[in-house]
């Protein structure tokens, strides 16, 4: 069974249309999307109208729950002033762009959700398993870490977003935990693609329910979509020049100082 | 006085080493636990304490590690100790910068890029220049730490510079901005900044007046408020006597909790006055990378005038 998993949309809503299109010509059969459908780009509306129509299994993030319920800030979890001025640029954007029907829609998203396909299970959330707005940084999250993260959900597979980067690791207690990476924009990588997870389950898993990954594979696929088109409508929109420019270089040019030392000695800024 | 407010340990997320105790090369007229060269009420940790901490670290499920004093590369045994750590999980040193060596940064750089997590450089530097930094530090401080900083940039480090607020409150964007400049000549060019509050306690209170008797954090204001923001909800500091509530009151009895973790891991009475800067700015002393919790800030109003100023975490 093949299922996919996206991650930050960002209003990026052409890559979304690529992401759905790609997946289904992988021929996955249900698609999930962790939240933080908002933010950064253009017409927060569309991805919202995709993901309906696309019958899209959706988790809330911290921003869809600001959204939906007309908070001061998109509870982003930064620390630095500027990140804060350029996530409060968005975020006031974003909210006077979703009309009242999806904010809605938004704000009755469930915060986590647990699946079994083929005897595995999975936990779906935004952050971490306790924490919708909690960074899990590859470089910065202990396997003990995330043991004790995954253990009372009693799933083999934890799937996350909110960083905007793609991980995965297993632990020594064979518990996996699955960044599923982020379609709202790229991975800090310099390249122009963007990132969402395949998750292959075998038809009958080896392992016991709940516990280790056996017969689960996992592929993290990037998407190539129209980004000079995205980064036009964004200047468009009046949105900040910073923003079109990390959707045309692939290189952040804000958010980097939550960044833990080693994520961020990768990117350019 | 009101009932004062009590904190659970939720979790062991952080947990902190006082491995230089209060031992330092500097004598900062800030600091809250008076580190100097000749405090040695708090002694240095060895490397078998910090081993038999992290191995029962594990059992608890802690994210990452900090190492503090005084200044940490005063301890013999540091490079070791975060070598250790690095197999366990990612980990902090807060350092002065002005004592670093090159054969040092040298091994602990291999040791991060040999397993995947970070190891992150906290350096003190107070002011954006000598006249700010060295008053509060001591004579040529400024100059040493930023030979430092040029060592951990040559290394490939990008440090985490904090700076403790000493200058008005307004004035923080300039600070920040002379900063980014001065770093950058320093080839520091992607500094990473995190101001401080001042903490009125230890050699700062001598300095000042310290917190008054009504600085304190009642149950009361605990009511609604995420607990998540103070580390003693979540973190939990080794010493050479003992396990604290937290890297900041050392010098209160009633902040250490017991002599293994296991008995550290009980609730705590913020009875003091540095508990107030700690609910008002939120996990001052963690990494913004490790921070998570609702956006505080511009959201609380200052329960007490502490001078200290608007939130910056």
């Amino acid at each position: 069974m093949r299922l996919a998993f996206f991650g930050g949309l960002y209003s990026n809503y052409l890559a979304l249309e690529a992401a759905i299109s790609d997946a289904r010509r992988r021929d996955v059969q249900e698609l999930y999307c962790l939240g933080d459908m908002g933010a950064f780009g253009p017409y927060p509306d569309r991805v919202v109208s995709m993901l309906r129509e696309a019958e899209v299994f959706c988790i809330q993030g911290n921003y869809d729950d600001s959204i939906g319920n007309e908070l001061p800030d998109c509870q982003c979890g930064y620390t630095d002033p500027r990140d804060n001025l350029f996530a409060q640029i968005s975020y006031d954007y974003t909210l006077s762009n979703t009309n009242r029907e999806n904010r809605r829609w938004l704000q009755q998203l469930p915060v986590s959700s647990d699946i079994e396909r083929n005897g595995v299970r999975m936990h779906l959330c935004h952050g971490s398993p306790r924490r919708t707005n909690e960074f899990l940084w590859e470089s910065t999250t202990s396997d003990a870490f995330l043991d004790r993260l995954i253990e009372p959900s009693g799933a083999g597979l934890v799937l996350g977003t909110h960083t905007g980067l793609h991980w995965t690791r297993t632990t020594r207690s064979d518990r996996r935990f699955v960044n599923v990476g982020v379609l709202g924009r790229p991975a800090n990588d310099g390249a122009t693609h963007v990132w969402y997870t395949l998750v292959d389950v075998a038809e009958r898993s080896a392992g016991p329910v709940g516990q280790g990954e056996s017969g689960v594979r996992v592929e993290f696929v990037p998407v190539e979509y129209d980004f000079r088109r995205l980064s036009g409508e964004m200047r468009g929109e009046g949105l900040p020049e910073e923003f079109a420019e990390t959707i045309e270089t692939g290189w952040w040019t804000t958010c980097l100082e939550v960044l833990p030392s080693r994520e961020r000695r990768r990117g350019r800024c | 006085m009101a009932e004062a407010g009590r904190v659970e340990l939720s979790g062991l997320d952080e947990l902190w080493f006082q491995v230089a105790g209060t031992l330092c090369n500097l004598t900062c007229t800030h600091c809250f636990i008076s580190c100097s060269p000749h405090n040695d009420s708090f002694g240095f940790l060895s490397l078998e304490s910090v081993e038999e901490a992290l191995t029962e670290s594990v059992a608890r499920g802690v994210r990452e590690y900090y190492f503090t004093g005084g200044e940490p590369f005063l301890n013999p045994e540091l490079v070791p100790m975060l070598e250790l750590a690095l197999g366990y999980g990612p980990a902090t040193v807060l350092t002065n910068a002005t004592v670093l060596k090159d054969e040092w940064l040298e091994r602990l750089r291999a040791a991060e890029e040999r397993g995947p997590y970070s190891l992150e450089f906290r350096v003190s530097i107070d002011g954006p220049d000598a006249a700010t930094n060295d008053p509060i530090r001591g004579t040529g401080t400024f100059d040493r730490a930023m030979r430092g900083v040029e060592l951990l940039v040559g290394h490939g480090v990008l440090p985490i510079i904090t700076m403790t607020r000493t200058w008005p409150d307004g004035e923080d964007q300039r600070v920040l901005g002379r900063f980014r400049e001065v770093l950058a000549t320093h080839g520091c060019d992607r500094p990473r900044l995190k101001v401080l509050p001042r903490l009125l306690i230890g050699a700062e209170a001598e300095r000042t007046c310290g917190y008054g008797e009504t600085d304190r954090v009642s149950a009361q204001m605990m009511h609604g408020y995420d607990s998540d923001q103070l580390i003693c909800s979540h973190s939990r500091t080794v010493t050479d006597r003992g396990v604290f509530v937290c890297p900041i009151l050392l010098d209160e009895p009633s902040a250490r909790l017991g002599a293994t973790l296991e008995e550290a891991d009980r609730s705590f009475v913020l009875q003091h006055g540095a508990c107030v800067t700690c609910y008002q700015y939120g996990a001052i002393c963690t990494n913004p990378s490790g921070q998570a919790f609702e956006q505080m800030v511009g959201r609380i109003e200052g329960p007490v005038g502490d001078g200290a100023g608007e939130g910056v975490r």
